[in-house]
This record gives structure tokens, sequence and C-alpha cells, in this order.
């Protein structure tokens, strides 16, 4: 196989000529973007005060890089991102496991238990807003009946429980993504190993350990790091709950980026839009490595 | 397995599987049960003190006012056709470009195949600010264009990896037997690994038809009264009056159907695809 396609591959410009429309439009919204949000954060640009408009050096950073509010920012997208995607990822495992068994209704679970993924953030951050309501929420009289709590609990108005309950949130979103991800990998494990291991006497718990996450390791890698960047980056769950309170308590770096832009304060926006794509670049780096390392 | 009969025994397959699914399914699905009650709900119902469960007399109501006045046919309309455009835009860039990386080796494969893959790697925020301005200065803003440019690039990645997937899984030869018969490659792949693609296109074509239907952080920004899109839509539902959640959850209903109903057709194709594209990078 691998012979053929290199006998194919002498054609000269033709790949490069494939590649050429998804190029020019990746280009011109991601790579012609960036260029001008590195120009805009070295300037002071306000939409409101569009006269004003000048370049300003380093400012926008030195200003960001001395606000405490950028650094407790970076850190709640640090615990966002880590119990976020953790919890997603161990949840997703154990329903992937459970979807590649094998039982009688096994396609309906499977189908219906992917719905979160395909259902917009909007929708689900306004969904769990009034699941958490703190007057009418359903989750406040589920827990009195279970005698948990006694009094109803603003989840989202409380400082201690908003980001525990957006956190939550983007875990149910992201279970099925996992899953999906995860259960796909799992049909490509090769049943030989399964056997191997049955003949040695293996448990299915050394058989978890030893065979299916060994096997899992590229797609866990990929799945991993698109779904930390992909977080790190959303807005739209904890906007729509909380729009970064009580108190910037739901805060993270996208929120407050977001909020700034939404204020029009560009340069400032783009700037620290900057340092956390470069916060993101750390992330990604060691991941793409392994990636790639391992195809040459 | 064969060591034990307790593995084989029913409450064993109970607790190791019926009782962790039925729990995931419960939290899975409970919020779409729930927002379903809520939509159905009369205002008594919805502020009464004691959550009701399963309303006493379902109300169509919220359904009736989402379309008579507040015209959602409008905002769906912008959606579906923002929504099938960037499908076909791309799928079709997508398709050329995970058959370039399944069926040529050529120098710079793998940093572009890198930079394929990083395309989704920068904050959504960054691009969004100067992408309004440029936006605005090619008179693109308020329109659908301005949306499908943006849903085609991200949805780029992903559909590429697919497409890469099933492309790898299909045995070169074929083409080459057209190849042979004096077909030339543009003809080999139209005739013969389109046909068998089909399928898998209409999965990949699902999954990028979904992503556009839900993306809100653009679409707020890009759209106006006009060219509103559902998502955005839903959110402006919240007045000054505060939520009105019958409403909401009614939009939520009518919103998810659609793609909910493509989803489980193509479930099952979207996940050997991602087999393909996972096994062989």
């Amino acid at each position: 196989m691998q012979k053929r396609r290199s006998r194919l591959g002498e054609n000269g410009i033709w790949p490069y000529v494939l590649l050429l429309p998804a190029l020019i439009v990746m280009v011109s919204v991601v790579v012609i973007p960036i260029i001008n949000a590195v120009g805009m954060s070295f300037q002071y640009y306000n939409l409101t005060r569009p006269n004003r408009t000048a370049f300003i050096g380093l400012d926008n950073y030195t200003k960001i890089l001395g606000s405490k509010l950028f650094w407790q920012s970076l850190w709640r997208t640090l615990i966002w991102v880590f119990f976020g995607v953790g919890l997603q990822f161990v949840f997703g495992f154990m329903l992937a496991l459970l979807l590649n068994r094998d039982y009688r209704g096994r396609g309906v679970v499977r189908a219906v238990s992917l719905i979160p993924w395909v259902t917009p953030g909007v929708l689900i951050a306004l969904m769990w807003r009034w699941i958490l309501d703190g007057n009418y929420g359903v989750f406040n009289d589920l827990l009195k009946k279970l005698g948990i709590i006694s009094e109803n609990v603003a989840w989202l108005a409380t400082k201690g429980t908003a980001m525990p309950s957006v956190i939550t949130t983007i875990v149910w979103q992201g279970i099925p993504f996992f899953a999906i991800m995860l259960l796909a990998g799992l049909q490509g494990v090769s049943h030989d190993l399964y056997e191997a291991a049955d003949i040695d006497g293996a448990t299915r718990r050394q058989k978890l350990f030893y065979v299916t996450i060994p096997s899992l390791r590229n797609t866990i890698y990929v799945t991993t790091m698109l779904r930390i960047i992909w977080v790190a980056n959303s807005v739209d769950v904890i906007w729509n709950m909380t729009e970064g309170g009580p108190a910037y308590a739901t805060q993270t770096l996208s929120v407050y980026i977001y909020k700034e832009a939404s204020s029009l304060n560009m340069g400032f926006a783009s700037a620290m839009a900057i340092l956390l794509m470069l916060v993101l670049l750390l992330v990604a780096i060691p991941y793409l490595r392994s990636t790639f390392g391992q195809e040459g | 397995m064969k060591n034990t009969t307790f593995h084989e025994s029913r409450a064993f397959r109970f607790f190791t599987l019926w009782l962790p699914l039925i729990l995931f399914l419960l939290f899975l699905l409970f919020p779409f049960y729930w927002t379903l009650v809520t939509s159905l709900k009369t205002d008594a119902e919805l502020h009464s003190l004691t959550v009701v469960y399963w309303p006493q007399q379902p109300t169509m109501a919220a359904y009736r006012y989402l379309f008579q006045q507040y015209n959602f046919l409008h905002p769906m309309r912008n959606s579906l056709l923002v929504a099938v455009i960037t499908m076909a835009l791309s799928l079709t860039v997508s398709t050329l470009a995970a058959y370039s990386f399944s069926r040529f080796r050529f120098p710079g494969r793998k940093p572009l195949m890198m930079l394929f893959l990083t395309n989704n790697m920068f904050p959504t925020v960054l691009l969004l600010i100067p992408l309004f301005t440029n936006m605005r200065k090619l008179g693109l803003l308020y329109t659908p264009w301005s949306l499908v440019l943006s849903y085609t690039t991200f949805t780029i990645p992903f559909s590429v990896w697919l497409m890469n997937g099933y492309l790898n899984d299909l045995p070169v030869s074929l083409e080459e037997a057209a190849m042979v018969d004096g077909a030339n490659r543009a003809q080999a792949f139209l005739r013969i690994v389109l046909p068998i693609l089909l399928p898998c296109l209409l999965a990949t074509g699902v999954y990028i038809f979904m992503q556009s239907w839900n993306e809100y952080t653009f679409a707020v920004l890009f759209t106006n009264e006009k060219s509103r899109t559902i998502p955005v839509a839903l959110k402006n539902l919240i007045g000054q009056l505060g939520v009105q959640w019958e409403l909401i959850t009614a939009g939520g209903i009518i919103t998810i159907i659609p793609v909910c109903i493509m989803f489980f057709f193509a479930q099952k194709r979207l996940v050997s695809g991602l087999t393909a594209g996972a096994v062989k990078g």
C-alpha cells in the first residue's frame, strides 16, 4: 500500500492545488485576523473613542500583566479547564466502555446518550440555568426531596457554588464528545490483543490498563488536546449562565476578553487574547509533538 | 472471563452495565425532559412554589406564541440557509484537502497537516475582533456570508480528519484500475471514489450542519435583526421583564429536533469514520 501511494505521489503540483481552496478560507479567516490582532494589541483602539486610536507599544500588555483581575482570570481558566476536561474525560471514557458492550438496544442507547453533543451551547447554558434556578429550579427541589438540603440554594448567584455549577454544565456537554471519540477508538482496537490477554489469563482490570488504554493512547492525546483548547476558549456556556459573575467568580480569560470586546475595547482585548493564545500553545506543543512524532 | 461464574451472573451484569448506564442516561437526558416539560407548562405551574414534574394541563401556548409573536420561522430560515451553504462549501474544500493528504505524499505534507489540525487552536475571541472589522470592510457583515466563511473554517479540521479516515479505508487499487482503463485522476475520483464515499460525505455533512446550526458567539456579533440565526434568537427571548422560561424551552425543543433527527441517521457512520481516522492517524 505504502509503495503504491508513493508512486501515485509523483504528481507535481496536484496535491497543493487540492489543498488550495481550504487554505484560502483558512488564511482569510484565521491567519490574517491573527496578524490584525497582533497589530491591534499594540494600539489604543477603543471603538467608543475611534479618534483616540494610536500606537502605544507594549502598554496594553504591561497593563494586563500588572492587573490582579488578569491573573485571577487565568487561575480560574486553569480550574475550569482542569476540572471541566478531567471529568469529561473520566465519565466519557466510562460511557464509551459501556456503549462498547454487547446488549439489546445498544444502538438506541448510543444515539440517545450522545444528544448533548448536538445541542447548541446557548441552549445548554439556558437549560442548566433554569434547572439550577434559586427560586423555581428543579435541582433544589430534588435535593430537598432527598433530604440533602433544607433551604433553596441560589447555585449560580453564590460565589462558592457558581464555578462548580458551570463546570458541571460543561462536563455534561463534553461527556458525549469523549464517549464518541473513544468509542471510535475502542472499535479500532484489535481483537487479537484481547484474545492474547485472555490466553494469558488477564483480568478485566488488567485488560483495561494493559490493552485498552495503551491502544487508545493516540486517540486520548488528540481528543484531550482538542478539548482542552476548546474548553479554554469557550465563552457561550459561562456567558449565558453567569456572565462571569457573581463578583468575577466564573470569569475565565475567554469570558474576560469577550466582555472587553463587547464593550469595544479592542486593543486591550486583543492583547489579552494573544496572551491566552500563547498559554494554549504551551499546552499544545508537547501534545502535537507526541502525536506527530509517532508518525515520522 | 472463564474463571468465575460471578462474572457471568445477572447481578454482575446489573452492577457493571445496567446500573451505570441508567445513571448516565438519567444525568444526560434529564435536562431535555425538563426542557420539554417546562415548555408545556402554564404560567401558574411554572411559578408555583411546589415544583411540578408533569404538567396537569399541558399547553402549546408557548409554541404558538413563538411563531406568531416572535416570528421564529425567520431565524430558522436564516439558520437553515447558513447551515446548508456552509455544509456545501466546507464539504467541498475538506474533501479535496483530505484526498490530497490521503493519496499523495509530497514535501510539506506534515506541516500542512499540522496547520489544518491547529487551525482550531486559536481563541475564538482573538479572531472575533479583527474578523468583525474585516467583514465590515468587505461589506459581508450582517449577511449570511460572514457566518458561512467563519463556520467553514472552523469545521475544516474535523471534516478533513473524518474524510481522511474514510479515504484511507478505501483501497487505492480502485482508482488505479480506473486509471489503467484510461480515466484521468479527476474522472476516477468523480466516478469511482465519490459514489462510494457518499454515505461518509453525508455523515460529515451532518457534523458541519450541526456546528453551523448551533453556533452562538460569532452569530451574535455578525448578524442583525434581519439575518439573526436561531441561537441568537433564543438568547434574545430573554427580555427586560425577566426570563420567560416556557418560551426559551419551547424554542430550544424546536431547535434541537432537526439536528437530533439528522444525528440519529448519521451517528453510526460518524463513529466508523472516526475509527478509521483514529487508527491510521
